[in-house]
């Protein structure tokens, strides 16, 4: 409660900045209009111009939020022109594509743990993947595996799987290396065989690493998953409302995807955070 | 012909490090008969918690030999011949007491029933009933060393090494703890070896006392205890227990002397 005022405090200073911004942003329209039909604006009614376009260059605050309340509340779910539609066809994406980054990043971070031939050599190709722009990568993957007859979900969770993968094996190799010499002697005095001391000693002692890969990994895989949705002119999605509304200067429709798009982020990061706490202080390490 | 539980001839082992090799132990040799208790006592860098890895199979002598129940250290460590007491507790967090106790009987493939009998078992012999269920934070640090002890009583090794065990405990938990020990010592019959600093801790609970000296690592002296197996805690102040603190202050003295 007690970061409630500096937070509001934020909140509003940011919208009035919106709300400057989309004035100074409008106006040259508003004028070009008002000189073309020979009007003359007025402080006010340059003010409600800005702030009511129908493609304006930003739309305020308000514009936003009822196409938001529009394409979510008021739609049928099942319609094509409902954002939650969309956002649920992106969502699925983003957490098939979650899974399967983890599932390999933790894959890889065992192998590099355990392998000494793989600890020299794959971090530098994991490393090299990410500096690949994803934006040049993703069409190519759309497109090999649209040729292979795969389309749909997978590619695009592919693309989430590309981004998310990375920040779980550099926690994992971090976690899972982890335990002190001590703890790995005290196993060595038990005769403990790798895979006790895996399950027993260095699986428990990565969760914290593991948890704050697993934010990141998520707010990336939503990224991967609205990339994915550009380059193949999907017809679904939160991607595909970008793109569509970008095609047709849609800036509102732009934004309240943007919108949607950062609320799904946040509620993701958050869910895990939660699942984090709750993990790690019923395991003594919070 | 080796009735010896510990058996050490001319142990030898230099780290290579990359300040130079560093001498830890220089032909030591010692032997401890089953059902002794073994204090090593010495400043810090003479070699004890080394000697001690070298019986544990965590460290390899560069030269010498040493055996444990007669056999190699590596050996011994497979069959689960010890029990290794470290400083630190290193107890798990996101186990209880009676899990944390329970886990190298898991590992060791114990049965469930026997597992809960001897997480009940040895709790009772460090005083911890009633604690199985708490989680390590949840006890003193007096306590979590008790449960770490517990943890090396709870399988069937007839030899417990102890590295500074209540090194980083306050003198009257130590006191009590101390007593304890002995307490169970004489209970259970096993062999101990048990590192520390604290002079009367070595004269208060040893048969026998060895002292050591940096630089290389080395034995200065063995004494074997006359204090009678019976110690209650004032015994530190009878003529025989200042006799024997004496001439391990005097082996002290003397490996000093020779820098
Ligand atoms: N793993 C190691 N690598 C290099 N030097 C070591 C290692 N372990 C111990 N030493 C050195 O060996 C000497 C003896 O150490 P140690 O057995 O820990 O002494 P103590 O337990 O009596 O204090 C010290 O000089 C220490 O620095
Ligand atoms: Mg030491």
């Amino acid at each position: 409660m007690r970061s409630f005022v500096p937070v509001l405090t934020v909140v509003t200073g940011i919208f009035a900045v919106w709300y400057l911004a989309a004035i100074w942003l409008n106006a040259p329209w508003a004028y070009d209009k008002a000189t073309r039909s020979g009007e003359v604006l007025t402080l006010q009614t340059l003010i409600a111009d800005t702030w009511s376009q129908d493609k304006p260059k930003l739309p305020a605050p308000h514009q936003v939020g009822i196409e938001i309340w529009e394409t979510t509340v008021e739609k049928n779910i099942t319609s094509k022109r409902s954002l939650i539609y969309h956002s649920w066809i992106t969502l699925s994406a983003t957490l098939l594509g979650f899974a399967l980054g983890t599932g390999l990043g933790i894959a890889l971070a065992i192998g590099i743990v355990y392998n000494r031939t793989m600890d020299m050599s794959v971090m530098p190709w994991v490393i090299a993947s990410q500096t690949i722009p994803i934006l040049a990568l993703a069409p190519m993957i759309i497109v090999v595996l649209n040729a292979v007859g795969i389309s749909g979900l997978l590619p695009k969770a592919m693309i989430s799987m590309y981004l998310s993968f990375f920040p779980v094996v550099v926690g994992m190799v971090k976690g899972l290396r982890s335990p002190d010499a001590m703890q790995l002697d005290q196993m060595r005095t038990w005769n403990a065989s790798p895979a006790q001391t895996f399950w027993r000693l260095r699986l428990p002692s990565s969760m914290p690493y593991l948890f704050t890969s697993l934010k990141v990994a998520m707010a990336a895989s939503l990224v991967g998953a609205i990339v994915g949705e550009l380059p193949t002119g999907a017809v679904a999605g939160l991607g595909a409302r970008l793109l569509a509304g970008s095609y047709f200067g849609q800036t509102i429709q732009i934004w309240s995807a943007l919108l949607m798009a950062a609320a799904l982020a946040a509620a993701l990061v958050s869910l895990v955070g939660l699942i984090q706490r709750i993990t790690l202080k019923r395991m003594g390490m919070a | 012909m080796n009735a010896s539980v510990i058996s050490a001839n001319r142990l030898d082992l230099t780290f290579q490090t990359n300040d130079g090799p560093v001498h830890a132990l220089k032909d030591v040799s010692l032997d401890v008969a089953k059902g002794d208790f073994v204090s090593f006592i010495g400043p810090s860098g003479c070699g004890k918690t080394t000697f001690l890895r070298c019986m544990a199979d965590l460290e390899h002598p560069t030269g010498g030999q040493i055996t444990i129940n007669g056999v190699r250290p590596e050996e011994a460590r497979k069959a689960r011949a010890y029990g290794y007491v470290f400083q630190a507790a290193g107890l798990y967090p996101w186990r209880t007491i009676g899990g944390n106790i329970r886990l190298p009987l898991e590992i060791m493939g114990y049965s469930k029933e026997d597992q809960a009998a001897r997480v009940a078992r040895v709790l009772e012999l460090v005083e911890l009933s009633g604690f199985e269920k708490k989680y390590p934070w949840q006890l003193s640090g007096g306590m979590q060393q008790r449960a770490s002890i517990a943890r090396a009583l709870a399988f069937d090794a007839d030899i417990l090494l102890m590295d500074e065990p209540f090194g980083a405990l306050d003198e009257i938990v130590r006191d009590h703890l101390n007593e304890q020990l002995l307490e169970l010592w004489k209970r259970t019959e096993k062999t101990i070896a048990f590192v520390t600093h604290s002079i009367p801790e070595a004269v208060y609970l040893s048969t026998k006392i060895v002292v050591m000296s940096p630089r290389p690592g080395r034995i200065t002296d063995v004494i074997d205890s006359p204090l009678p197996p019976d110690r209650p805690l004032d015994i530190r102040d009878t003529p025989e227990f200042l006799e024997v603190a004496h001439r391990v202050r005097e082996g002290l003295r003397a490996g000093h002397l020779d820098d």
